[in-house]
């Protein structure tokens, strides 16, 4: 690696591998001891022709080539389980796998179900391909009201950042009536932006698509500029990652806090409004975004705990091995793309993991779960029972109203 | 192999449909435009077509909303010339569209001209056809597929029936497409900004829009609902005998 930057014979491992210097930690990637523990914990690791530590051999043997020419990367769900697990703590999902999956988008190189989701995403600002002037219509005719900043509100205390599935998909809309509720009865001051919020881009990002990400980051930016308020609040654990991470590079810098770590903030003020005990045997899932990629796993379960009638399990992958549900780094939009490789949905594993230490629920914090888990649920016949909750509504069905 | 290719912009269905005043047009006010699908497709053809057999891509589309960004995405995925047809083109019916069109063509002097088989804001499909008689070449409709041979094509063209057919089509020649070869492809956004900076879209006044013998709407207004069901309620039995009853009286059975 020692051929200067300008050659002409320089290769494209080269230039890649060099690609990869630039980012933050990304010079890691020469520690790389070639131990395979990334592939072997990879949820899909078993599918792909090249998994990280396969794909770093590549590189090094100057053959990169042929993971570009395999649809191998496209597997990878963005989860952190390889960067959590390296002994050399090369960051592999935010250097290796993104970068891979830049260069395959700019070759053409993307399956077809990916597609969809960013053209929707290019084209309507919510991967849904749904009318943005729809975007708060699920706060029509609700008992709590939900202001939209502009319309109803110049400035608030709270912006909540609603999201695409939030405001859109008919099963996460249900959590975000749920935390409407529960925020009209801690009286908190929030308004939502509605037509002028935009998907936050991030799974866009980690799934190859920077451009997209970056108009959307800029879009989002100046609807932001627009109102006054303290602190922006997410439901969306990579919304959460995006406002964290990747927005203050882009000068859209805001405090931000997702639902679980705001509520915990006034869990004196929230606890006695928790009054209808449940008789709930509680497995938490760890959403990848909340718990790995930013570290916050105590804020949910305190939150699950402070339930009456809650009790709370841990499945055997928990806090940093949590399982992903797959829809990471654009999983979500590749569904049928990840069966026909692997044959296998990380959400069964999950659910018979839950049914395991014979939970009755299954409570996640994270949109793309509930319709995830819900699927796998009704294909596994001991499931029949077993529940899928956002933390959200399980609050919400606790208070006493 | 040089390519003209030929784009409209039609209505986004994904936005709700509004009749304006006149009760003869969409309302305006909300509506986006949007490429329409099957000139996306042909676009894509065309692609296909000069990554196998080179020549160059002409793409030409009216000036409307929207206009310059499809242009660019063309030019990302492989377009070597974007043209602009300028003038009053809200509203301008297929007639005179493919005068104007084929006037361009004329100079261009492409061996094949593509366009989408129809749009969903005209379903009558006129300009392929109308092209084809202006510029005196053959016109083949409906193809889901083009192989370049030497001054010819070969078209897959789909028949009712499940019927499938290759023609040999000798150039130059207009071809609706239904279907590209293999799907329109994803750009980048990256990419399309980088044409943005990089590409010139050239403005052609489309001159004398003469709506001529062409159709013109004269009312326009939404499905009504019909009036004419009956709900037969009762058990599964009464229901079953009043069916059966209602079909012989029908002598349907």
């Amino acid at each position: 690696m020692t051929i200067p930057e300008n050659s002409p014979h320089r290769s494209f491992s080269e230039s890649f591998i060099a690609s990869l210097y630039d980012l933050p930690d990304g010079e890691r990637i020469r520690t790389c001891l070639q131990c395979g523990m990334c592939g072997g914990v990879c949820p899909f690791g078993y599918a792909m022709e090249f998994p990280p530590n396969k794909m770093i051999a590549t590189l090094r043997a100057d053959v990169f080539d042929w993971v570009m020419k395999s649809q191998s990367v496209w597997m990878c769900i963005s989860c952190y389980a390889c960067a959590q697990v390296c002994p050399s703590k090369i960051p592999l999902t935010t250097t290796l796998m993104t970068r891979a999956k830049e260069e395959l988008l700019l070759a053409g190189n993307v399956p077809t179900e990916l597609q969809q989701a960013l053209e929707n995403s290019q084209r309507y600002g919510n991967v849904l391909g749904q009318s943005q002037r729809k975007r708060a219509d699920w706060t029509k005719a609700l008992k709590y009201p939900v202001p939209l900043m502009g319309q109803d509100r110049k400035s608030a205390d709270v912006l909540w950042f609603v999201g695409d599935y939030g405001s859109y998909h008919p099963r996460i809309q249900l959590v975000s009536k749920a935390v409407a509720q529960v925020l009209a009865a801690l009286g908190i001051d929030f308004g939502v932006l509605g037509p002028d919020e935009n998907s936050d881009g991030d799974s866009q990002r980690l799934a190859g698509e920077r451009g997209l990400f970056e108009t959307l980051a800029a879009k989002n930016g100046q609807a932001l500029r627009k109102y006054k308020f303290n602190q922006i609040l997410v439901t969306d654990p990579h919304a959460y990652n995006a406002f964290k991470n990747q927005y203050p590079a882009l000068g859209i810098s805001y405090p931000v806090k997702h639902y679980t770590q705001f509520l915990v903030e006034r869990l004196d003020q929230l606890k006695p409004l928790l009054k209808k005990a449940a008789n709930m045997r509680v497995a938490y899932h760890d959403p990848c975004y909340l718990g790995r990629a930013n570290d916050i796993y105590d804020e949910p379960r305190q939150l699950l705990q402070a339930i009456p009638g809650v009790e709370l399990v841990e499945m055997s992958h928990h806090h940093t091995t949590s399982l992903c549900c797959g829809g990471g780094g654009g999983g979500m939009w590749m569904d049928g793309f990840q069966w026909e490789k692997a044959q296998a949905r990380t959400t069964n594993w999950r659910i018979k993991e839950a049914l395991a230490v014979k939970a009755n629920t299954l409570a996640v914090a994270c949109p793309y779960e509930p319709p995830r888990f819900e699927d796998a649920a009704r294909n596994i016949r001991e499931a029949a029972e077993l529940a899928v909750k956002d933390i959200a509504e399980l609050v919400a069905d606790a208070l006493n109203d | 192999m040089d390519i003209a290719v030929v784009v409209k912009l039609v209505p986004d269905l994904v936005e709700e449909l509004a009749i304006d005043e006149s009760g003869a047009a969409l309302d305006t006010s909300y509506l986006r435009l949007i490429v329409n699908e099957l000139d996306n497709h042909a676009v894509e053809q065309a692609i296909l077509l000069k990554e196998s057999a080179g020549g160059q891509v002409t793409v030409i589309a009216p000036d409307l909303e929207g206009v310059d960004d499809i242009l660019f995405t063309a030019a990302a995925k492989g377009a070597d010339r974007l043209i602009k047809l300028t003038g009053a083109m809200s509203g301008v019916n297929n007639y005179a569209l493919s005068n104007s069109l084929a006037a361009i063509i004329r100079e261009i002097k492409p061996h094949l001209v593509l366009t989408g088989v129809q749009a969903n804001n005209d379903l009558d499909g006129s300009v392929g056809p109308r092209l084809a008689a202006l510029l005196g070449m053959a016109y083949v409709g409906y193809v889901s597929g083009v192989t370049p041979a030497n001054d010819s094509v070969k078209v897959r063209k789909e028949y009712s029936g499940g019927l499938v057919a290759q023609v040999a089509v000798r150039l130059p020649a207009v071809l609706g497409i239904q279907a590209a070869g293999k799907p329109p492809r994803y750009v980048p956004i990256s990419k399309i900004r980088q044409m943005s900076k990089t590409a010139r879209i050239k403005d052609q006044p489309a001159g004398d829009l003469d709506a001529g013998n062409g159709a013109a709407v004269k009312h326009m207004f939404k499905p009504e609902m019909g009036t004419h069901a009956t709900m037969i309620e009762g058990e599964a039995d009464e229901v079953a005998d009043r069916l059966i009853a209602i079909f012989k009286e029908q002598d349907i059975l």
